[in-house]
């Protein structure tokens, strides 16, 4: 599974992050998720998704081995995070999302909830991208 | 402890500029719901009898749902509500986009905003911090632009609701504005924001949506989003939005056209759905958990002007569009921005503006008066008038006021082709043919709007010329589309894509643990219908029958062109569908709640509070 990610194709929904937010965290909260979405209006009147490719920048910097990839994901274990911030700097892609309500970072893990329900086609499997839900 | 509720009313009186927090009361949860229901109720409760609209007795309600903000489909919707300035009766509207979620996250399901601010302020909410800033810098300024300001200052992550100089001008056709082209737009709601010194509301909330079993919303919302995604509409409706009905509307004979002369406008083609998707479409953009997004987010250029708007949907295309008869695409969809920008109902906004013109033409008004000759088909007529009457210049000062008022004071038989009823100007359907649309018009609690009882397709499927039947399926939706926006939700999965109204008990249920049925639903439906009638007959002192016609353009002058060519309800029609409503309702043949009614759906004291005890 792969992360793919059309912008041109994002309605700005915000269903991703809210199924997001129920599977990681059993909340109903769009800003406890591990992507988020800018709007860039009135011009050029475009969406952008932030989201994480599991590039690894998080791990590398973590000074305490907090982040661990497992079968191609990497993840925050909470127990080690010292909440630092650190990877919160370093990811390029500003994908290490900060809650208000808690210190450790949140992290894609790849669970495919977001791309099995985005109904526009812009969140997809890159692995399997025929099946993308999205009328777009 | 409540399920599905933040739990929490923020009440601010911006006279005093404080505010408190208070608990939800468990009760109105249970007994109306949310959204148009918590308006409804509260302005009952809140609004002392006989409030100046624009006074600071009057009240402004921004209430979301329990569904609001929710992972269900298109769960985004608000309603805000105040006594309207341009009824003077009940009134409230609602809109989409994310301010109705982000309300929620912030912990209040309701605002209740009182009094009025001595200089221009704005409502600054994130999470528990409130407080009253200063707009000075920002009164005068567009919608979109004050909006897009709010937003390079707050961050993109609060959301915005505002008003343009309409607003603060008191004109009482404006309207509330959000995410760049979401808007509560009728009732005139945007006057009382005005009124209140009050330029915009910015919230950022997170902590997410209180829920007993999120387990059990998670599971229910898959299901639903795949049923959803299973119905033929989710691809065929979504492409063209709401304005893909404009061939439908022209082709059975109702589309406002020429200040509702006729209902057919010839090359409508040129301004519907396909062409607002081909010719001027960047974006579909949606509402927060909207999987059939109909705005048609666009940039349009006319005569070397260029602007971004979302939209036309439908409404605008056929008030704009077709009302004020334009011709192109790109036209309808500039006067559209003008009409945001300005923070102009385009419904009443198109209303208005045919009506400034069919006065033009049959010189009740003067070039002088508008500072231009002005005609049909015309852009830049539009834009003007829409300009006049935003900032209440020249003849525009009478405009503002709406067509019932303006048509009062010029007279000369203007009234007949005042095209509203209770002073809200009719929305995109020309009811001469159309039985069932035109009570739902004649009855809705607000005034000439056809979101209460979207009762059209009815008269096609069962024939527009029998009358039977029809005072009765209008009642029945008007209880249960309501029930749609008490809860949050939109309608258009139900109207336009056909996801089953049997869902919704499920889908309340599941977030609420109540154990509602359409029974149950239906009859909050019915509390609320009756209360907002009690609330009309305690507001206006004559309230009665005589408010539920419609101008005499309706019963007094054929269809001259089109498929509906020479049809027209008559009056005694009228008067029949009157009665069987009244009595089907348990009123009386003045339009008037009996009290045992009233007893039977828990309102007594609202009756002796009416004197219909």
């Amino acid at each position: 599974m792969k992360l793919g990610v059309k912008d041109e194709l994002c309605s700005g929904c915000k269903i991703c992050q809210t199924i997001c937010s129920l599977t990681l965290f059993d909340v109903c909260n769009p800003k406890r998720s591990a992507l988020k979405i800018v709007g860039h209006f009135p011009a050029p009147g475009r969406y952008e998704v932030v989201t994480c490719d599991q590039c690894g920048d998080c791990a590398e910097v973590c000074p305490v081995e907090a982040i661990k990839l497992e079968n191609g994901v990497y993840k925050i274990d909470r127990d080690e995070c010292t909440g630092c911030g650190a990877c919160v700097d370093a990811c390029p892609k500003g994908a290490m999302i900060l809650w208000r309500g808690d210190d450790v970072p949140i992290k894609c893990t790849l669970c495919g909830a977001c791309m099995e329900f985005c109904p526009r086609g812009a969140l997809y499997d890159a692995d399997k991208p025929s099946e993308q839900a999205g009328v777009a | 402890m409540l399920s599905g509720y933040a739990g929490r009313i923020l009440d601010v009186d911006l006279g005093s500029k404080q505010f408190t927090v208070k608990p939800l009361p468990e009760r109105l949860a249970r007994e109306y719901l949310g959204g148009r229901g918590f308006v409804s109720r509260t302005l009952f409760d809140e609004i002392e009898p006989g409030a100046d609209p624009l006074g600071p007795k009057n009240v402004l309600i921004m209430a979301s749902g329990p569904l609001t903000g929710v992972f269900l489909p298109c769960s985004s919707k608000v309603e805000f509500g105040a006594k309207s300035p341009a009824t003077g009766g009940y009134g409230d509207s609602n809109m989409g986009g994310h301010i109705g979620s982000e309300l929620k996250y912030a912990g209040y399901d309701m605002i209740i905003i009182r009094g009025q601010s001595q200089s221009p302020c704005y409502l600054y909410i994130d999470d528990d911090r409130v407080e009253i800033k200063d707009a000075s810098d920002l009164w005068g300024k567009g919608a979109i632009e004050t909006e897009t300001a709010l937003k390079a200052r707050l961050g993109d992550e609060f959301q915005i609701a505002t008003i343009g100089v309409a607003g603060e001008n008191l004109v009482k056709i404006a309207c509330i504005s959000h995410d760049f082209g979401r808007q509560a737009g009728r009732t005139g709601i945007g006057a009382v924001m005005g009124s209140k010194k009050l330029k915009a509301i910015a919230v950022h909330g997170t902590k997410g949506v209180p829920l007993a079993d999120p387990a059990k919303v998670l599971e229910v919302g898959k299901n639903k989003f795949r049923a959803l995604f299973a119905k033929p509409g989710f691809k065929e409706w979504t492409p063209y939005g709401t304005a893909g009905i404009t061939d439908w509307v022209n082709e059975v004979g109702s589309f406002p056209t020429r200040n509702f002369s006729t209902g057919y406008l010839e090359g409508y083609e040129a301004i519907n759905g396909k062409a607002v998707r081909e010719k001027i479409l960047v974006l579909d953009k949606g509402c927060f958990c909207c999987a059939i997004p109909c705005g048609k987010y666009s940039h349009t250029r006319v005569n070397g002007r260029e602007a971004y708007v979302e939209g036309p949907e439908y409404e605008t295309v056929a008030l704009i569009g077709g009302n004020c008869m334009l011709s192109k695409v790109e036209e309808v969809a500039y006067a559209n921005y003008v009409m945001d920008e300005l923070g102009i109902d385009t419904i009443s906004g198109g209303g208005v503006v045919a009506f400034a013109i069919e006065c033009f033409e049959r010189g009740i008004i003067s070039e002088s008066d508008l500072g231009r000759a002005v005609r049909f088909g015309d852009v830049d007529s539009v834009v003007h008038i829409a300009n006049l009457v935003a900032k209440r210049e020249g003849i525009g000062d009478v405009l503002a006021e709406g067509v019932r008022t303006a048509s009062a004071k010029l007279g000369r038989g203007s009234e007949k082709f005042a095209m509203h009823v209770k002073g809200l100007e009719i929305s995109g359907y020309e009811p001469r043919n159309t039985p069932a649309m035109l009570l739902a018009y004649m009855t809705c609690d607000v005034g000439a709007h056809h979101n209460r009882a979207w009762a059209i397709t009815y008269d096609i499927a069962v024939g527009r010329e029998k009358l039977e039947g029809k005072a009765a399926k209008v009642i029945e939706l008007q209880h249960v589309r309501p029930v749609l926006d008490m809860v949050g939700a939109c309608r258009f999965p139900w109207i336009e894509v056909g996801f089953e109204l049997e869902h919704y008990p499920e889908i309340i249920n599941a977030v609420t643990g109540f154990s509602h049925t359409w029974e149950t639903l239906s009859a909050i439906g019915e509390r609320v219908w009756n209360l907002n009638r009690c609330f009309n007959i305690r507001e206006i002192p004559d309230f009665g029958r005589k408010y539920d016609y419609p101008p005499a353009r309706i019963y007094e002058e054929d269809i001259p062109s089109g498929p509906t060519k020479g049809k027209h309800i008559t009056l005694e029609q009228i008067e029949a569908l009157l009665d069987e409503y009244y009595d089907l309702r348990g009123w009386t043949r003045d339009g008037k709640p009996k009290a045992e009614k009233l007893a039977a759906l828990g309102l007594e004291e609202e009756a002796r509070a009416c004197g219909m005890v």
